[in-house]
């Protein structure tokens, strides 16, 4: 094992003592000065309406109005992997919430006042609310421009219809493969919309300056797509990429809530209106909840047939997404799911259909997990029922269905070097798999439960990563990169790769949020992929540094190359220990020689990364063909849980969770990113819940109604477990996995009841009423 | 408009108040104390929370004009001499994640080591109940406690 020096260890976060002592500041936080203004949407009542008129004159005449802008001021569509939004609602309203105008004023009551004096007339238009009925013949198309919309050209919607998306696999001999199983199991799950709820609302501000420049600071997670698309739906208005800078603070949390582009781009849009000044749109709690996107909720039909032994002889998946109703960035989460809902097993023999569906409910869109912890919820319930039929042992029957390396994913690719056997084992043995637990209390029922878990990053094949590394003086580096620290603490690692290859300390580094004009591009932090893409960026670009400073070395001392090395922020040398040049003494000021003259100058880092190797052209018949997940992390967990019988309510004793990340560059954020993930696992497995009335109208946008877990409600232990298979082509072997934490919780806990109570719950969230009228129902039975 | 006298972070301030300013608006748009933040405006998330005469409370609950003659304390003030060992602590064990929710944590938990030098691991628990953190899953933070009162 190579001894690393800063990599591999518990460095402190270069952001710590600003979030610590007060110091960080968030979008909301900045000051504007005096000539701020504020914007107050206007939405609409219905969840499918044609809109027909919108009248202004009453509120442009109140005091402090700026401006009333609508639809009519930006007819044009925008998105990200298909252009199906709209700044402002155009022709037809699609989910209640919507945001069909914008009144700028110099302050926030005189902008809400005049918000409510906007006067907009509609025709309501029949709405749908579920995806089964979205798709029965004849229903009314939300979308009936679908198949005119800009696309990713690996997106497959099915025109006049209210499929924006459709992606297939076919592997193998599915029939066969049933007909050759001893036994089939068939059931649906349901899995309801999920919110984010980070702590802090999106938030934006925008200023197109009378130089033609527009600037926007923004609470993101996608600085440089938020860039890209501004640019592309406002180039009507003769805006270019170099004319818009995106600058982002400290962002409170994100969890895919901030990915893309959401009520950003109204600010920049209305900024355009009133050149000269900046403008702030601010969503409070209630529209984080509306009228952001939404983690979708799907109905999952799955059947699986498996041989005496319990080897997986067949599986058929099919998905209903309810996607909502603009799915330009949620369609990719059900292809993401279309590509990879075999979960993490060995399947020949393997069908799936995954379903956009367009429903009049707020977009759907990317949450921690993308579909993972939907789709696994009944995979893993089912790979459990499957166990007790046959009367193998679920962790047994998870063993022998593992993908290995080597072997071929639902799409054909080879799936990447491993540690799920470890992960297996390791949790198995750490809970105590094989122990029985019981109650003496006869109220209380105990349980355990196991699940694993894959994710891949679901990423167009050329999305990339870049770094610039700066030595300032000192040797200190300032090290600039795109990539978004959200809390996962993906700055502090990438200080560490650079400390690890220049021998520098994490401490020197600074590393902060970019500024797309100073920072070099990242296509977004998501998908966990970061630690990997922006982590071989930044290694690159180290390396890059370093090797400017052997070539200068080289140059003017006349050594060897091949002997130099960089140690405790000097070059040295293997032949000549005397030799030792402290970086701070040339970085910038370069090497005098003997006649006076300097040789050198700054050195100046510079990386890279495009996972060169990826593709999304296949058969969209099959699937089969290309490579359009760049590799998968994988992992196990179990629970034990504790069930009161009279209440139903669940409390989780313990949980063990093992993830091969290939390499811990960072082992306290590995496990911060375990337990805060398991946390979110819990709670929408056992809390949360949002409920919309039949108009479409969500009923529970807050936390009072809609129930996030507090400190009094963590489980009593949980122990991460940090496995390391090396990713080859990762930095130091690294691979995300700050997602994937989240994944395995709900299914886990559901087979924990189960094996509690002998009840399958196979719709979330299994809340203590649910489980409690579950109980009810079958002591009726008995 | 109102006039205000308090202790903020142990200077005096006197500052014109309307009736209908809360007290989370007062401190963030006219006195330009950003550490507060909002979070649902509701009293629900408690990344608002400030301490007034030692006691935590919801800024965006209190209107501003009831803190007349009051001691109020945000991190800032906290701060004002380096890190306190609290602080500190909580930044040696990697605690926070996005942040956002630091402010008010570590007040809830001052205004309890305060009045509970060697609190138990519930007594954390029901101190910091009411600041929700989307982030961290809670048990860093109240490892981090635990570890800080085991050192003292």
């Amino acid at each position: 094992m190579q001894d690393y020096k800063y990599i591999g260890h518990s460095a402190e976060r270069v952001d710590g003592i600003e979030k610590v002592s007060g110091a960080a500041l968030y979008t909301d936080d900045l000051e504007f000065g005096p000539d701020l203004l504020y914007a107050e949407i206007v939405e609409g009542p219905h969840a499918h309406a044609m809109l027909n008129s919108i009248d202004t004159s009453e509120a442009e005449k109140v005091p402090d109005v700026l401006a009333v802008v609508t639809g009519k001021d930006f007819p044009f569509n925008f998105g990200l992997y298909m252009k199906d939004r709209y700044i402002f609602a155009q022709d037809r309203v699609r989910f209640y919430g919507e945001q069909i105008a914008a009144v700028v004023a110099r302050t926030p009551i005189a902008a809400q006042k005049a918000a409510k004096l906007v006067k907009v007339n509609y025709t309501p238009l029949p709405k749908i609310l579920d995806p089964l009925t979205a798709i029965q013949e004849g229903a009314d198309l939300i979308h009936p421009e679908l198949k005119n919309y800009d696309r990713v050209p690996w997106f497959f919607p099915t025109p006049d219809t209210n499929i924006a998306h459709h992606r297939k696999i076919r592997k193998g001999d599915v029939d066969k493969g049933f007909a050759e199983a001893d036994y089939v199991l068939e059931d649906t799950y349901e899995v309801p919309r999920y919110s984010h709820c980070a702590i802090e609302y999106h938030a934006a501000v925008a200023k197109f300056d009378h130089s033609g420049r527009l600037t926007v600071w923004a609470s993101s997670q996608s600085p440089h797509t938020q860039r890209n698309l501004f640019a592309n739906a406002l180039a009507p208005l003769g805006i270019r990429h170099n004319d818009v800078r995106v600058i982002v603070p400290h962002v409170g949390g994100g969890f895919g809530s901030k990915a893309g582009v959401t009520m950003e781009i109204i600010a920049a849009a209305i900024a355009m209106k009133v050149q000269g000044h900046p403008v702030k749109v601010m969503w409070n709690r209630e529209r984080e909840f509306y009228n952001t996107y939404q983690r979708l909720g799907v109905i999952a039909k799955l059947k699986i047939g498996v041989k005496k032994d319990g080897s997986i002889t067949a599986l058929k998946h099919d998905l209903y997404w309810d996607a909502g109703a603009y799915v330009e960035y949620a369609a990719n989460v059900v292809n993401a799911v279309g590509l990879s809902a075999i979960g993490p097993y060995r399947v020949e023999n393997a069908s799936i259909d995954s379903y956009c569906i367009y429903t009049n409910l707020p977009p759907g869109g990317p949450y921690r997990g993308f579909g993972y912890s939907e789709f696994l919820f009944g995979l893993e319930s089912h790979m459990d029922r499957i166990a007790q039929h046959l009367g193998i042992d679920p962790v047994e029957i998870r063993r022998r269905n593992a993908i290995k390396e080597g072997e071929l994913t639902a799409y054909g690719a080879p799936m990447n070097p491993n540690g799920l056997l470890q992960a297996i084992d390791r949790v198995a043995e750490e809970v105590r798999w094989h122990e029985k637990l019981t109650s003496n209390d006869p109220n209380i029922a105990i349980g355990k439960g196991f699940s694993l878990f894959w994710k891949a990053p679901a990423m167009p094949p050329n999305a990339s990563s870049s770094c610039f590394l700066k030595f300032n003086e000192d040797a200190s580096i300032n090290l600039l990169v795109s990539g978004m620290d959200l809390g996962q603490g993906f700055l502090t690692v990438m200080a560490q790769i650079a400390a690890e290859v220049l021998s520098i300390p994490t401490s020197k580094i600074r590393t902060e949020n970019p500024d797309t004009d100073r920072n070099p591009y990242e296509w977004q932090t998501v998908a966990s992929h970061v630690t990997w893409g922006c982590g071989n960026a930044v290694h690159k670009a180290a390396i890059d540094a370093r090797e400017q400073i052997f070539d200068l070395i080289e140059r003017t001392k006349h050594l060897p190359r091949e002997t130099l090395y960089l140690e405790d922020e000097m070059v040295k040398c293997t032949t000549d220990p005397g030799f030792e040049l402290l970086l701070k003494d040339f970085v910038i000021y370069g090497i005098q020689m003997e006649d006076g003259t300097f040789k050198g100058g700054p050195i100046i880092g510079r990386g890279s990364f495009m996972p060169e190797f990826t593709s999304t052209i296949s058969d969209p018949e099959t699937s089969q063909g290309g490579h359009p997940n760049v590799h998968y992390t994988v992992g196990a967990a179990a629970a034990i849980v504790e069930i009161d019988k009279q209440t139903g309510k669940v409390r989780i004793k313990k949980i063990v969770e093992a993830v091969d990340c290939g390499k811990a560059l960072n082992p306290s954020l590995v496990k911060g990113q375990i337990v805060g993930g398991i946390m979110q696992g819990i709670s929408t497995v056992l809390y949360e819940e949002m409920k919309f009335d039949h108009r479409g109208k969500m009923l529970n946008p807050n936390f009072t109604d809609y129930k996030i877990p507090t400190a009094l409600d963590v489980p009593d232990e949980i122990i991460p477990i940090i496995i390391e298979v090396p990713q080859p082509d990762g930095p130091f072997g690294a691979r995300g996995m700050g997602e994937h934490t989240m994944i395995p919780v709900a299914p886990m806990i559901a087979n924990a009841i189960d094996n509690a109570l002998g009840l399958r719950i196979t719709s979330m969230p299994i809340t203590a009423e649910k489980v409690c009228l579950a109980l009810l129902k079958k002591e009726k039975k008995k | 408009m109102k006039k205000n006298v308090f202790s903020l972070n142990d200077e005096i301030r006197s500052i014109y108040i309307n009736p209908n300013e809360t007290l989370l608006e007062v401190l963030r748009d006219k006195l330009g104390v950003k550490s507060p933040k909002c979070g649902c405006d509701s009293g629900d998330c408690g990344a608002c929370t400030v301490l007034i005469d030692g006691k935590s409370v919801r800024s965006c609950l209190i209107l501003a004009i009831e803190v007349d003659g009051s001691t109020i304390s945000t991190l800032e003030g906290i701060s004002k001499d380096g890190l306190s060992p609290l602080q500190k602590a909580f930044h040696e064990h990697n605690v926070f994640q996005c942040g956002y929710c630091a402010p008010g944590m570590i007040l809830s938990a001052t205004e309890l080591l305060k009045k509970n030098p060697h609190p138990s691991e519930h007594d954390i628990k029901e101190a910091i109940a009411g600041n929700l953190c989307r982030c961290t899953g809670y048990i860093p933070v109240i490892e981090a406690i635990l570890d800080f009162t085991k050192k003292d």
